[in-house]
């Protein structure tokens, strides 16, 4: 909403605050001004001129020779480039030495040998925006009404000397998407009085309804429509000061009646139609909804075809107007027009957002129906804007209101106790505060022993509970008066729970182990969506995406994350290792919520480490990812209870990939990116994995346990054993552990060979074995005996061979 | 005799100053207090002394060869320094070659912002609270005072699935859940954080996907004045000591009354600066008193119980306190963007 603060006046007193200050009281009372725009862009010295003669140029076509009075003695010579000049005109007059916008100085100048003393301007020269300027004179100078004094400050004529504020109005507020509606709220912010205008109509002897009669067959899209008919009016430009506020306002002035629609929509919030009552083609007005496949032509030229979902006025017949959005074509107001059908009607929100949004027509009219109008000022508005046209218009107002009315006032009455505002507050508000407050708000309350019973008026629609009455009490008392507590209550501890601070420590870990911690999108296209999903789902899609790419719910963090590394790798980092913890989304039935998966997944590539002044460097491979997805596990106090199996996933290489088990149950993979996919994303060698991650976090561990310091020398034993090559170690290291028993208290893979030095087929893998007792020393004859039947195991479990 | 003793000292006691290395030293050892050696060859020749000479001599050939000892340990202690510093010189190193690297990577800048705001929270006694990213229409609006056809739905416009089911455009659904976990008792004190959707192109300041982190406290008894305490408490503990806080009015449907928060421009202190675009505020937060309805749906007695609710942006929050120009930042994850954020 564009509020004058010249307009404004009108109905407060304003005196002793400026545009800037009310602006900021206004902002501080709970109305966001978002900006103060100062209207002259920067002209001076431009007058009304007379042009009393207007010649053509004698060198040029498009050039007309002015003798203009700018009341100063002689009428000057100004040469003039408007195809619309003509004698007798009153028009803008920059004079010599005058500085239009964008500090443009007017100079005395010859043009093509003519001497030309100043310049005539349009309204776009004088700072104006071309789509307020009316119609008639986009093109051309602006012609100014005969009555304008000549050498008259012409900016001061345009309201140009205004400032405008621009309130950024909550959808609570719409009250003041009225002029009257600001005032009230300036009003109470400044503790002054509202001045109302005058509804002032002078009715003729006739009686409207011979005229014309109304039904509304929809009463509830439209419990209250009413309407007037003036007569005999004559279509000509509105009074200058009303195209001024109406071009302040941002709307452009058209003519004099469809203008005091407008001026009346923004002085009381309520939208008006002016129909051509000889063009209506009957003498009566029927509101219903639209018949399916029905079709009109609004005011902009467009056939729009209807539904029953769309409200619309009609002659009985035939659609007149597109209810509270626009009228019809057929029913438009022209220059000939001598009477007019003034409509002022309460159209509820919901019919008016479902036109707005099936037809994309959005106007001034139909925002306020919308947000809600005040019903209550309906007729109040008819009956200022039919004394306007038959002020303006030269208009005469027929007896009488045509009305169809259900609508059923509802007063409403909040009743609060003192206490409640300050115990709600924290404040020690007087019961004479809040009274000075309601009063300035213009609510009327009565007080008995400290509790208030306010009557809401009906300009008021955001107020209906103890709590909204406590708003306004707490924005006109200011915050800034408010103190500031702590919560008196009982102390509650604070803390993460158990998954969240193990998600924490995992986070850390995995950045101690040199990952950096990604974010990506939950949106993707339908190709990424389901690729390297742990589980299959059928992929959920938004209804309305904005792109492909971003139209499917994720099933894994993988593909995000191999964009990220491929984001990085085509600006020159190559060695990218980047973690994310984000959910995944798997569809249920259509009515349930997905469920939400909590996954954790890692991407590297390049480099692991490097150090090049001693020589090392050393690339990511399967067995770097691997190590830290065990210390991860380690970390978590699952390392044994975990299991990597030679898997074949999409995607993924079919020889360097392993599904990781948790107790058995598969809870993620590791693997190296296959070449294909690799391609496709422009990367070198890259490993991923992915982990279910609430499995991992949600498994029961036990309490750490002291366990005692040894106290007894190990002995250690070494064997390599030769077996086939399809053998994995882990199966090998499971048999030795299981036949070690008690005594053996660790096994470690210390090498493996395959080549030259052993048969085809075959390869070699070496255990360090370490026996201990916690009770006593072992002797060499126990350890014997056992790392006998370990080595019998493995013979016979993998037909192993001691190597020589 | 006498004389050949102190002869054979004064020459032992030169060579002894004269050896270069411990060979040389022990090869003066050998010559004069070996088996061989002239002191030996003195004593020998002692029983040709008359018996009141021999212990006077005795004692003179003792006290030669102490002295002749006693030279070679202390040359020997001195030689042995210089070849221990002579092996260390040796072993002296180029300090300023670069260390063999750590790899460390660190917490995206939103979790870092995330984490410092929960703990600051978990310190006033607050928890933790996760919900579903996708929600129902109810738990994301209706349960929040915003029915179907509310106007202010128009303000966020969001992502649907089904008529019924959206991609959450706030994390308040949280709190509605929590509430009415909580059955109609309080206290409910959380902090909600996470990831959050809006249909919005992705520009500088704006993306279609960004994190929230909101507040909730319901007890009896709880007041404004205490959402102002706690939130200034908050901003001086996040943005300095010396930060002051403001309310201006506004609206939010799920609370009321309503405010927005500024906070005093941690740049310039409040004097004004392009960071606060001159006004000495920047505002941080969205707040209020829970609106009666939101508790009622929730099944909180809201005569009984009264509450306040605030909400802010982590993503905001990260660009005002490091500098950050440009929100698609956070999501192209960039190396050289996430590591900027590797130290305290
Ligand atoms: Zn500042």
């Amino acid at each position: 909403m564009f509020v004058s603060y010249k307009w404004l006046q009108e109905y407060v007193d304003l005196t002793g605050v400026t545009a800037k200050e009310l602006a900021d009281r206004i902002t501080k009372s709970g109305i966001e001004v978002e900006s103060v725009e100062v209207l002259n862009k920067g002209a001076k010295g431009v007058v009304i001129g007379h042009v009393v003669e207007r010649d053509q140029h004698p060198n040029a076509d498009k050039l007309s020779k002015c003798l203009v009075d700018v009341g100063e003695g002689e009428p000057v010579q100004i040469i003039c480039g408007a195809p619309n000049v003509a004698k007798g005109q009153k028009v803008a007059v920059a004079k010599v030495g005058a500085v239009l916008p964008g500090n443009f100085k007017i100079k005395r100048a010859k043009l093509r040998g003519e001497e030309s003393n100043g310049m005539i301007c349009s309204l776009q020269e004088l700072g104006i925006e071309p789509k307020l300027v009316p119609k008639e004179y986009a093109d051309g100078i602006f012609v100014f009404p005969s009555d304008a004094p000549v050498g008259a400050d012409a900016l001061e004529l345009l309201h140009l000397d205004d400032e405008v504020l621009e309130l950024g109005l909550t959808p609570n507020r719409a009250d003041c998407l009225s002029m009257i509606g600001v005032a009230y709220e300036v009003a109470a912010i400044l503790g002054r009085s509202v001045k109302l205008p005058e509804r002032g109509v002078h009715e003729n002897h006739e009686d409207v309804h011979h005229y014309i009669s109304v039904r509304v067959d929809a009463q509830e899209d439209n419990p209250l429509y009413a309407g007037r008919i003036v007569k005999n009016v004559k279509i000509g430009p509105s009074p200058l000061w009303m195209q001024a506020r109406l071009m302040a306002a941002g709307i452009r002035p058209h003519n004099n009646v469809v203008d005091i629609t407008n001026y009346i929509l923004l002085e009381y919030g309520q939208p008006l139609h002016a129909f051509d009552y000889d063009r209506l083609g009957s003498k009566e007005i029927v509101v219903r909804r639209a018949k399916a496949g029905e079709t009109m032509v609004t005011l902009d030229d467009v056939k729009r075809t209807l539904t029953d979902d769309h409200l619309v006025i009609t002659n009985g017949s035939e659609p007149v107007a597109l209810a509270g959005v626009m009228g019809g074509a057929n029913s438009e107001v022209q220059n000939n027009t001598k009477t007019v059908f003034i409509e002022s009607a309460y159209f509820t929100s919901p019919i008016i957002r479902q036109a707005v949004k099936d037809h994309g027509l959005r106007s001034e009219a139909s925002t306020r129906f919308e947000k809600g109008i005040d019903p209550a000022r309906t007729k109040e508005a008819l009956d200022r804007a039919a004394a306007l046209m038959a002020e303006y218009a030269g208009g005469e107002v027929v007896g009488g209101v045509v009305e169809a009315n259900t609508w059923q006032p509802k007063e409403v009455t909040v009743t609060i106790t003192l206490d409640r505002i300050n115990q709600v507050l924290g404040t020690a508000i007087t019961k004479e505060e809040v009274a000075h407050i309601l009063t300035n708000l213009q609510f009327a309350f009565t007080e008995d022993n400290q509790t208030f019973t306010v009557t809401v008026p009906s300009r008021r629609r955001d107020i209906a509970i103890e709590e909204d009455i406590i708003e306004e009490v707490a924005r006109l008392y200011g915050y800034d008066n408010l103190p500031a507590t702590l919560p008196v209550a009982e102390a509650t501890p604070g803390k993460l729970t158990a998954y969240q601070a193990k998600r924490r420590k995992v986070r850390r870990y995995l950045e101690d182990a040199g990952l950096f911690q990604a974010i990506t999108y939950s949106l993707t296209n339908e190709a990424k969506a389901t690729m390297f999903a742990l589980e299959a789902a059928a992929p959920i899609r938004l209804a309305l995406p904005m792109s492909e790419e971003r139209s499917v719910l994720r099933q894994s963090l993988v593909p995000h994350l191999l964009e990220a590394a491929s984001y990085n790798r085509a600006r020159q980092v190559e060695n990218v290792s980047l973690y994310e913890i984000g959910s995944v989304y798997l569809t249920n039935s259509e009515s349930e919520l997905p469920n939400e998966k909590e996954r954790l997944a890692g991407v590297m590539t390049g480099a692991w480490h490097v150090h090049l002044w001693q020589g090392e460097k050393k690339a990511v491979d399967f067995y770097v990812i691997k190590g830290i997805l065990d210390g991860l596990f380690a970390l978590l106090g699952l390392e044994k209870r975990i299991e990597y199996k030679q898997a074949k996933r999409e995607h993924l290489h079919p020889g360097r990939t392993a599904d990781i088990l948790l107790d058995s149950q598969t809870i993620g993979f590791v693997g190296q990116l296959h070449p294909v996919v690799q391609k496709e994303y422009d990367l070198k060698e890259t490993y991923v994995f992915e982990l279910a991650l609430a499995d991992v976090l949600n498994a029961d561990v036990e309490e750490i346990r002291y366990a005692a310091i040894p106290r007894f020398p190990s002995i250690a034993r070494d064997i390599a054993l030769v077996v086939d090559e399809h053998v994995v170690a882990g199966d090998v290291q499971k048999a030795i552990v299981a036949a070690g028993g008690a005594l053996l208290k660790d096994v470690a893979i210390f090498d493996v060979y395959k080549g030259d030095r052993l048969p085809d087929g075959k390869k070699s893998i070496a255990f360090a074995l370490r026996y201990y007792d916690p009770e006593r020393t072992l002797t060499d004859e126990e350890v014997t005996v056992v790392h006998e039947q370990v080595i019998k195991a493995v013979e016979q479990q993998f037909g192993a061979t001691l190597r020589g | 005799m006498k004389e050949r003793l102190q002869q054979l000292q004064q020459e032992a006691l030169e060579k002894i100053t004269q050896a270069n290395d411990l060979k040389a030293l022990n090869e003066v050892r050998v010559a004069y207090l070996g088996k061989k050696g002239p002191i030996t060859e003195v004593l020998r020749g002692m029983g040709a002394l008359s018996p009141e000479e021999r212990p006077v001599m005795g004692a003179l050939v003792n006290e030669v060869r102490e002295a002749i000892q006693t030279a070679i340990e202390e040359k020997q202690a001195e030689l042995e320094q210089q070849e221990v510093e002579k092996k260390l010189a040796a072993e002296a190193i180029d300090v300023t070659l670069p260390g063999r690297p750590v790899r460390r990577g660190n917490h995206h800048p939103l979790t870092r912002v995330i984490e410092e705001i929960e703990d600051l929270f978990i310190g006033m006694g607050y928890t933790i609270a996760e919900g579903p990213e996708v929600e129902k229409d109810y738990y994301n609006f209706e349960a929040l005072n915003l029915p179907k056809g509310h106007p202010a739905r128009d303000m966020q416009d969001s992502f649907y699935i089904t008529e019924e089911i959206l991609l959450r455009t706030h994390t308040s659904p949280v709190q509605a859940r929590t509430m009415e976990k909580h059955q109609g008792r309080g206290p409910v004190k959380i902090i909600c954080p996470g990831k959050v959707y809006r249909r919005d192109n992705d520009d500088a300041t704006h993306s279609h996907q960004f994190t929230q982190i909101e507040g909730l406290v319901v007890d009896e008894n709880i007041r404004m004045s205490d959402l102002k305490g706690t939130l200034r408490e908050f901003a001086r503990k996040m943005f300095g000591e010396d930060r002051d806080i403001r309310f201006r009015p506004s609206f939010f449907p799920f609370t009321e009354p309503s405010v927005e928060v500024d906070v005093s421009c941690f740049n310039c202190g409040g004097h004004g600066c392009n960071v606060c675009k001159g006004t000495g505020w920047i505002e941080i937060l969205g707040a209020g008193m829970v609106h009666p309805n939101v508790l009622e749906m929730a099944g909180f007695d809201s005569k009984k119980y009264t509450g306040f609710a605030f909400g802010m942006g982590p993503e905001r929050i990260a660009m005002l306190k490091y500098g950050i120009d440009d929100i698609r930042h956070f999501y192209q994850n960039d190396v050289r963007f996430l590591q900027q954020f590797n130290r305290v």
